[in-house]
């Protein structure tokens, strides 16, 4: 396929794998994080753990949406749609996610309540023009790749006087969230694991540019290489890591040239900011609540702003005790570690957030790198 | 052939509806299964009108399976709800390696649903049985109010006899097997998901639903050795190799670069993020069959229509942890598992 085969060249990577390999200082170990899903998916699904030496370590980053939207906004979304009997418009991944008591938008649906699956936020807009007599909630959740979108539909509702029409805003920040993890007191607390350079978001930075990822480079001291979610893009990113982390470099390097630039999409930034603000702290699973890491309605589109226009409360909903969700985002655990992986948690029924969606970590290592499993087995047999 | 009874009035196909009294055993009843059932499927077995049909079986083992199919919309390109219910079950009994004979077909209709639909999708169903050499010979009509169905559900039942010298089973693989696929897959799965509402999405894919039942003809003809044959429709190619390895005790390795997948397909699926391993298929088979025989059964489904883009896709293994792996185009390995539920597209 055009655009698609070319950067997925089996030759091309055993090239770059080969480079890599003789590259990687073998007394030396590497840990990188690849920020997004969508690279853990991409990761899992080419077998590229297969291709990377032994001392290059991928870790898995929070960079999920779906698995990062904590179980209190999830339930807030159910009750939207049975208590308060509206139409909830949700992107399709979201659907199957569940909340607390295990109830998820597919259950609450199946109960009566009216939840549709829409491809894009306009589509929600036009289920609420065809059914002016009653009240369509749009459940926007993502990172910034989602946000101009959202923030398209309010503007254009308005445009168009809808008067039935609102979103629950659930967007977050990615620059927020890295912040956390290279603050965590998790992280350095239990020192286990020293994170040696990032893989930068591919679609999120097509919205922000690479120039927000700058300042990490500078106060933390981490290379950081922004990539494309092609398999070939990411071993040259990890190939473009390695050899910062060799020359002593802590820079932003760009391999996703073909779609990022420095300052990104200025009018897509432009209408996220004419029409969300920052929240003052925003709670993630496995993250907990991370200050300045979300958005909301700005008080000019309130009447879009379905946490004003319906009487709903914030409620905490308690994690699994035993879930290393926390400690796996951060990057110190593997989904190995954790007692529940795999046996009480698994993808049909999941206990913690990255077991939720198909580019969760734990989702990811179930669904695609078991046999890994059974390699480490017979080895150590 | 004689109608039961002279009516007032012949059925409206053009503007009529169904109704509940289609469905209640009375004279609308039996007018419906006159001039559109009888007319359409048109065969000595149902011409009888008894409650059930007699009929012998030539030698052999008799073979049985059923399906409902409850697909929306009822009309899609390169098929529609008829003619796939007819394909659907022939091709279940086709898999054991048996020619199909019979069918029933049994009709829950919603009230209101237009005669005019119904009598394409019954004329559909008759074309695609004569096409498979099976006959309807017995069915059934239910009506349910308005809002209490989806328009038309279709459930059929197909009879059919195997060879006493076949043993097709998904219990019979072994280790060393080789895994034939007969065509592209992903078809039927996509060209569906671009129709359903909320999705504009233009496509010029069809839907693969067709009758495999001569293209298994040809295969157990040629190779009598073949050791298992299924058709992977919900839940994709993923789903049956699953299958398979549970129930033969065995794992199984599949090459990404060696199956085929439409360009079309593949662009949507990229575009939905589906994966084409798990998309339904309705006119595809996987055969297993010993390493020795293989390109003679992989040369026998090229010269078939049916099977002319064929390819040998993996290979049986010993595995006693049953996985399922493929060797993805990129060199690496990978996991492929069952999937929890219905494949639902990434938000980005």
């Amino acid at each position: 396929m055009k655009y698609v085969d070319e950067y997925r060249d089996g030759k091309l990577a055993r090239e770059i794998a080969e480079r890599i390999r003789s590259e990687a200082l073998p007394s030396r170990q590497y840990n990188l994080m690849e920020f997004c899903g969508g690279h853990t998916h991409a990761i899992f699904r080419y077998g590229i753990p297969d291709l990377l030496p032994d001392n290059v370590n991928m870790v898995h980053g929070p960079g999920c949406p779906v698995c990062v939207l904590p179980i209190s906004r999830l339930d807030t979304a159910i009750e939207l749609a049975v208590t308060h009997n509206v139409i909830l418009c949700s992107y399709g991944d979201m659907m199957r996610v569940p909340g607390s008591r295990k109830r998820s938008l597919l259950k609450a649906r199946a109960e009566g309540a009216d939840v549709r699956m829409v491809y894009s936020s306009m589509d929600a807009l036009k289920l609420a023009q065809d059914n002016p007599d009653r009240e369509v909630v749009f459940f926007a959740i993502g990172f910034e790749t989602t946000t101009p979108p959202t923030a398209l539909v309010i503007h254009q509702a308005k445009k168009l006087g809808v008067k039935n029409f609102s979103v629950f805003c659930n967007h977050v920040l990615t620059p927020a969230a890295i912040s956390s993890i290279l603050d965590s007191p998790e992280a350095g607390a239990l020192g286990l694991l020293k994170l040696d350079g990032f893989v930068g978001p591919a679609h999120v930075s097509t919205v922000i540019g690479s120039q927000p990822y700058e300042r990490f480079a500078v106060e933390y001291s981490k290379p950081i290489v922004i990539a494309g979610f092609e398999p070939l893009d990411l071993l040259q990113a990890i190939l473009m890591l390695i050899r910062q982390v060799n020359e002593g470099r802590a820079e932003v390097e760009n391999e996703f040239s073909r779609a990022v630039t420095r300052q990104g999409n200025e009018r897509a930034k432009q209408i996220v900011d004419e029409t969300f603000e920052e929240r003052d702290s925003f709670e993630w699973r496995g993250l907990g609540f991370v200050p300045r890491s979300a958005l909301q309605i700005r008080a000019e589109f309130a009447e879009f702003d379905a946490e004003k226009r319906f009487p709903v409360e914030y409620r905490s909903s308690a994690e699994n005790s035993a879930c290393l969700c926390g400690p796996i985002l951060h990057g110190v655990k593997s989904p190995r570690d954790c007692t529940l992986f795999g046996g009480a948690c698994t993808p049909e029924n999941p206990l913690g957030p990255c077991m939720v969606s198909s580019e969760g970590a734990c989702a990811a290592y179930y669904s695609y790198g078991r046999h890994q499993e059974s390699l480490i087995a017979k080895e150590s047999a | 052939m004689t109608k039961r009874t002279e009516y007032s009035h012949a059925l409206d196909l053009q503007n009529g509806r169904v109704e509940m009294a289609h469905g209640s055993g009375g004279k609308a009843m039996a007018q419906l299964i006159d001039e559109l059932f009888l007319q359409a499927f048109s065969n000595p077995w149902l011409e009888q009108m008894n409650d059930q049909a007699c009929f012998t079986l030539p030698p052999g083992r008799a073979v049985m399976a059923t399906d409902s199919h409850v697909i929306s919309p009822l009309f899609f390109p390169g098929g529609d709800i008829g003619s796939l219910s007819v394909h659907g079950t022939v091709n279940d009994v086709a898999m054991s390696g048996a020619v199909p004979k019979y069918l029933s077909a049994g009709f829950i209709l919603e009230e209101g649903f237009p005669l005019a639909d119904l009598q394409r999708i019954v004329q559909s169903m008759a074309r695609a049985a004569e096409d498979a050499g099976v006959a309807i010979v017995t069915g059934d009509t239910k009506v349910v109010e308005r809002g209490k169905g989806d328009g038309c559900f279709i459930n059929t039942t197909g009879i059919g006899v195997v060879a006493e010298q076949l043993h097709l089973s998904g219990n019979r693989v072994q280790p060393g097997d080789k895994i034939l696929l007969s065509g592209t897959l992903g078809d039927h799965g996509v060209a569906i998901m671009s129709l359903r509402e909320g999705l504009t999405f233009e496509t010029t894919i069809a839907s693969d639903s067709q009758s495999l039942h001569d293209l298994v003809a040809a295969m157990v003809t040629g190779v009598p050795e073949i050791n298992c044959m299924r058709d992977p429709t919900r839940g994709g190619l993923a789903a049956t190799l699953n299958e398979i390895a549970q129930s033969s005790n065995v794992g199984v390795t599949i090459y990404e670069a060696n199956i085929p997948v439409k360009p079309q397909v593949s662009a949507a699926c990229e575009f939905l993020g589906l994966d084409p391993l798990y998309v339904a298929n309705e006119g595809k088979l996987v055969a297993f069959c010993p390493a020795d025989k293989a390109e003679q059964l992989l040369a026998i489904m090229q010269q078939h229509p049916k099977g002319n883009e064929a390819a040998i896709i993996g290979e049986v293994t010993a595995d006693p942890l049953k996985f399922v792996q493929m060797e993805t185009v990129f060199g690496g390995r990978r996991m492929v598992d069952w999937i929890s539920a219905e494949q639902l597209p990434r938000i980005c």
